[in-house]
């Protein structure tokens, strides 16, 4: 899936990324759950993300393109997901 | 001199774009048809969208306090249900019920919310909710028998809100 990640380091080094457990959730609800922790979020803030819905991978990168936050990396691995999003836009 | 604007010069002196609309009709009043409005009602929202359903004929069961918390799944000429039945035994008294909690069971197991469970999610993300008044005169449906928060609308006004929608869709 590296066509989706625009890239691996996010760069806001000095920010901690909000950790998000989806796994063994089907969807809507990583979806509900990330926009519910993202609608906390300031612009900029980062939110990591982890999945074990195979839909995520489409789900997710969808859901950054039509809220408007960025989607920095997503890593797949042993039937996990993981993305690292930015709220907002990455100028 | 006057200056007028295009939309693209409009929005680079910050204007936000349009909010995004769903428009759905849930018709259908058994457990499983009643979750896909549902889902696609709460997926929308949370893509910052806002989204409408209008509850018309059996689908108002979902809105209906004494009926929404026991939706069935057909058993009888469902050749999809929960459990493969020939129609003769799908007939059978319990069958309904069997299928049901066959239902139940996968969701429950999948970690899947209820449907009362989606109803609080989908109301507190701010769904609007339409009741059909035509099904509700046609059935003998009372303001008081709905769950709280339900506009009652006819198709007009239905229209009027999906008229401005950028999805629309029957289930």
């Amino acid at each position: 899936m590296t066509d989706i990640a625009t890239h691996s380091e996010p760069k806001t080094v000095d920010l901690e990324a909000f950790d998000l457990d989806c796994t063994g959730l089907l969807c809507p609800l990583p979806v509900y759950k990330a926009a519910l922790v993202l609608n906390q979020l300031n612009d900029g803030d980062l939110l990591r993300l982890v999945t074990t819905d195979p839909g995520a991978l489409r789900d997710i990168p969808a859901m950054a393109k039509q809220r408007g936050d960025t989607l920095l990396e997503v890593v797949e691995a042993d039937g996990r997901q993981s993305f690292l999003i930015s709220k907002g836009v990455v100028e | 001199m006057t200056q007028t604007l295009t939309a693209p010069a409009a929005q680079a002196v910050g204007e936000k774009p349009r909010q995004k609309r769903l428009a759905l009709v849930a018709s259908k009043g058994t457990l499983d048809q009643a979750y896909p409005p549902l889902i696609l009602a709460s997926t929308a929202v949370s893509l910052g969208w806002e989204a409408g359903i209008y509850f018309t004929f059996y689908g108002l069961d979902i809105l209906h306090k004494e009926r929404f918390e026991h939706l069935k799944v057909a058993s009888l000429a469902n050749p999809s249900g929960p459990i493969q039945l020939p129609n003769i035994l799908g007939a059978i008294p319990g069958a309904t019920a069997a299928a049901t909690r066959v239902m139940k069971k996968w969701m429950s197991d999948a970690r899947m919310p209820t449907v009362p469970e989606f109803l609080d999610m989908t109301r507190d993300l701010g769904v609007h909710f339409f009741a059909c008044a035509t099904t509700m005169g046609v059935m003998g449906v009372e303001e008081s028998d709905l769950i709280e928060g339900a506009d009652i609308a006819g198709a007009a006004a239905f229209l009027d809100y999906a008229a401005d929608a950028d999805v629309s869709m029957f289930v």
